[in-house]
C-alpha cells in the first residue's frame, strides 16, 4: 500500500476537502510545490491558483484558491483558503469605510429623536388619510 | 348586544399580535437552523488555524512576531459583536452589561479603551456612550461574509501593530444551546501559547516561504479574522435562538391574556343577560 498524507482544505466559510491523499500540489508563493507524505514542516503563502489533491493514480481533485496559506506537518497538509480576493489596498479601503461609518454613528446621536418625529409625522399622515376617507364616504 | 365591546376589540388586537409573534417565532426557528449550520461550517477553519498557531508556538522561529509578544496594557481594543435587530430578548443587553462591567474595571485600572462594533445595536449603544468608537460595521444580514468585517479588524490590527493598543478582545454571545446564550469576552492578542504538546516539543522549525515575517503576518491576521468571523456567525445563531424563545414566550403570554379577557367578557355577558331577565321578570310581576 502506498503512503498517504492527510489533507484538509478549509476556507473561513466552509470546509472544502478532508481526506487522505498520495500527494498534494499547491501554488506556493515561490512556485508550485508538490507535497508527498513525510514532508518536512513547511509553511507558505499561496498564490491564486489550483490546489490539486491526488488521491490515487485514477482520482485527483482540483480546487481553485484565490490565495491563502499552506501548512505541512509530516502527516498532515492544511490549506487555509481565502474566501475572497485580498489585496492590501482593498483591506485599507475597507478599514477606512468602517471608520467613516463609526463617525457617522457618532454624529447621528439625534437618531432617536428623528425616529420619534418620523413616527409623529406618520401618525399625522394616517389621521389625514382617515379623515379623507370619512369625507369621501359622506360625499358618496 | 353592546356588552363588552371594548373587551372584544382588545381580544381581537391581542389575537393579531399573537399571530405576528407566532409567525416571527417560526421564521426565527427556521433561520436558527440555517445559522447553526453556518456556524458548524466555519468551525473547521478556526480549528485548523488554531492548530497551526499551536504548532507554531512550539516551533522556534528566528522571527518573533509582535502578535505573539505580551505587552503591558495601557490601552486595549475591543470588538463588540451584536445583532442588527431587536426583539430577541435580553441577548444584546446582557452582552452590553458584560462589556460595561469590563469597561469599568479597565477604567479603574487606568486603561483606556478603543471600541469597534459589528451590528447596529452595538453601534447605537456605544455611539451614545462616552467611548472611543473607532470603527463600525452593520447591516450584514443573515449571511455575513468575511469581507464585510475585514475593515474593522484591520483598524484594530493596525492599532496593535503601531502600538496604539496593547491588547485586543472580542465580545460576542456564545451559543450554549437554544435556550442559553452566554456573553463572552475573549482575548485575541497577544496570542497566548498553549501548554506544551509533548509530541511536538523539541527543536524544530518550519521552512518558511517566502520568509517568516510575511507568512506569520498573514497567518496571524487570518487567525484573528477567523475568530472574529466565527464570533459573528455564532452570534447570529444566538440571535435567532433568542428571538425564537422570546417570541414563543410572547405568544404564550398573549394566549394567557386572551384567556383571561375571554373569561371577563363571558362573565360580563352573563351578568347582563341575568340582569335583563330579572328586569323582565320584575316587570311581568308588576303588571
Amino acid at each position: 500500500m502506498t503512503m498517504t498524507i492527510h489533507v484538509d482544505i478549509v476556507s473561513a466559510e466552509n470546509e472544502i476537502f478532508s481526506g487522505l491523499a498520495e500527494m498534494v500540489f499547491a501554488p506556493a508563493e515561490l512556485g508550485e510545490v508538490g507535497i508527498a507524505p513525510r514532508h518536512a514542516p513547511f509553511i507558505s503563502k499561496l498564490r491564486p491558483g489550483e490546489v490539486r489533491v491526488k488521491v490515487n493514480d485514477k482520482e485527483s481533485y482540483p480546487f481553485y484558491v484565490s490565495g491563502g496559506l499552506l501548512e505541512v506537518q509530516p502527516h498532515l497538509v492544511t490549506v487555509l483558503a481565502d474566501t475572497a480576493v485580498r489585496a492590501k489596498d482593498i483591506d485599507e479601503a475597507a478599514a477606512l469605510e468602517a471608520k467613516a461609518r463609526a463617525e457617522e454613528a457618532l454624529a447621528d446621536r439625534s437618531g432617536k429623536i428623528d425616529y420619534a418625529t418620523a413616527q409623529a409625522q406618520l401618525a399625522e399622515a394616517v389621521m389625514q388619510l382617515r379623515t379623507l376617507d370619512r369625507l369621501r364616504k359622506r360625499g358618496g | 348586544m353592546a356588552v363588552g365591546k371594548e373587551i372584544r376589540t382588545k381580544i381581537g388586537s391581542i389575537k393579531n399580535t399573537q399571530k405576528i409573534t407566532r409567525a416571527m417565532e417560526m421564521v426565527a426557528a427556521s433561520k436558527m437552523r440555517k445559522t447553526k449550520d453556518r456556524m458548524q461550517a466555519t468551525k473547521p477553519y478556526s480549528k485548523k488555524i488554531g492548530q497551526i498557531i499551536k504548532h507554531l508556538a512550539h516551533a522556534n522561529p528566528e522571527y518573533k512576531h509582535p502578535f505573539l509578544l505580551p505587552r503591558d496594557p495601557k490601552r486595549v481594543g475591543i470588538i463588540v459583536i451584536s445583532s442588527d435587530r431587536g426583539l430577541c430578548g435580553g441577548l444584546n443587553s446582557n452582552l452590553f452589561r458584560r462589556v460595561l462591567s469590563q469597561l469599568t474595571q479597565w477604567e479603574k485600572a487606568g486603561i483606556e479603551v478603543d471600541v469597534c462594533t459589528i451590528g447596529s445595536k452595538a453601534a447605537g449603544f456605544f455611539g451614545g456612550l462616552k467611548t472611543n468608537l473607532i470603527g463600525q460595521v452593520s447591516k450584514l444580514g443573515d449571511t455575513p461574509h468575511l469581507n464585510d468585517i475585514i475593515g474593522v479588524i484591520k483598524i484594530m490590527l493596525d492599532g496593535y501593530e503601531q502600538g496604539r493598543i496593547d491588547e485586543l478582545y472580542v465580545v460576542s454571545n456564545e451559543f450554549v444551546n437554544t435556550m442559553t446564550q452566554r456573553p463572552t469576552i475573549e482575548k485575541l492578542l497577544p496570542v497566548a501559547a498553549d501548554e506544551l504538546n509533548e509530541q511536538l516539543s523539541g527543536h524544530w522549525d518550519y521552512l518558511y516561504e517566502p520568509d517568516a515575517k510575511e507568512v506569520l503576518d498573514q497567518l496571524l491576521t487570518r487567525y484573528v479574522e477567523s475568530i472574529v468571523y466565527q464570533g459573528l456567525v455564532e452570534n447570529n445563531a444566538c440571535e435567532q435562538a433568542a428571538r425564537m424563545v422570546a417570541m414563543k414566550s410572547a405568544s404564550d403570554n398573549a394566549g394567557k391574556l386572551i384567556k383571561e379577557l375571554q373569561l371577563i367578557y363571558n362573565k360580563a355577558r352573563q351578568a347582563s343577560i341575568t340582569q335583563e331577565i330579572s328586569e323582565i321578570v320584575a316587570g311581568a310581576a308588576a303588571v
